[in-house]
């Protein structure tokens, strides 16, 4: 018996609005599906998908957004939804329902228990050790799934010979 | 060892069965063993009956997370059962197609 190494994906997750942090969820979840070993790393604002206290409050502003056009708001064309219209209050939390109630349409979970599944499922997550130093944060700001704080060097020995993706 | 039982069903060429209705509880039993599961136990059934349900309603193979909720199995528990891709295999050993969600 040939003892084959397993393919591995590592996942680099810098960015906590809520559009972003949902690639590395849907695509470890399917890597984890098909036998693939998965590792996730938050670094700086990814680092809030995996914060206790900020996991359920993640947005997405409107703002400087040039996918976000007026038909989503339920009037027809492709214009732009306009920048000031995004300052106004509310209009963040607004996109964030939006989104939010699109995805619990589509039966996709919510950030905290899609960490869970994964975490479930066998993937090993990470916190970023400057990026925990300079929020000022420590392991017990972080959800369980979280497995410890490591080094950029502690990734690269981590990750030797995976592929992967940054977002 | 033969596989008898599977010389009479079409997979596709990926080894998704092409008619779930060729399936049978002894074809699961082989197509199982070839994907690495020696014996399948009452865990392992109750996820299957739910998948061979599911896919007779629908037509299609359940996503996990459809089979986590609908048969009431902890993620733990499936990947435990079905180690090294639970999506393909249980559908595999289910007789049904590829699964098509996302989730």
């Amino acid at each position: 018996m040939t003892e084959e190494k397993n393919r591995h994906i590592a996942f680099i997750c810098s960015k906590g609005n809520l559009d972003m942090v949902y690639p590395a969820l849907i695509m470890g979840w399917a890597a984890l599906g098909n036998g693939i070993d998965v590792t996730i790393f938050f670094t700086f604002w990814g680092m809030d998908m995996i914060n206790k206290d900020r996991v359920d409050h993640l947005e997405i502003p409107p703002v400087a957004n040039s996918s976000m056009k007026m038909n989503m708001m339920g009037i027809p064309g492709y214009i732009g939804i306009p920048q000031w219209m995004g300052m106004l209050p509310g209009m963040t939390p607004f996109a964030t329902a939006l989104m939010k109630s699109k995805m619990k349409g589509l039966g996709v979970p919510t950030v905290r228990e899609y960490l869970g599944m994964l975490s479930d499922a066998g993937a090993k997550m990470y916190g970023c050790k400057m990026s925990v130093d300079m929020f000022g944060l420590t392991q017990a700001d972080f959800l369980p799934c979280v497995e410890k704080i490591v080094t950029a060097g502690d990734f690269m020995d981590m990750t030797e010979g995976a592929q992967i993706v940054f977002i | 060892m033969t596989a008898s039982v599977l010389s009479a069903i079409k997979f596709d060429a990926e080894g998704f069965m092409v008619d779930p209705s060729q399936w049978s509880p002894e074809s699961a039993v082989e197509i199982a063993r070839l994907e690495g599961i020696e014996t399948l136990t009452d865990a392992h059934w109750h996820i299957i009956n739910f998948c061979r349900k599911a896919g007779e309603q629908t037509g299609k193979s359940p996503t996990l997370r459809q089979i986590t909720d609908g048969a009431g199995v902890s993620t733990k528990d499936l990947f435990a059962l079905f180690p090294k891709g639970p999506a393909k295999k249980v559908a595999k050993i289910s007789g049904l197609g590829k699964p098509e969600g996302c989730v």
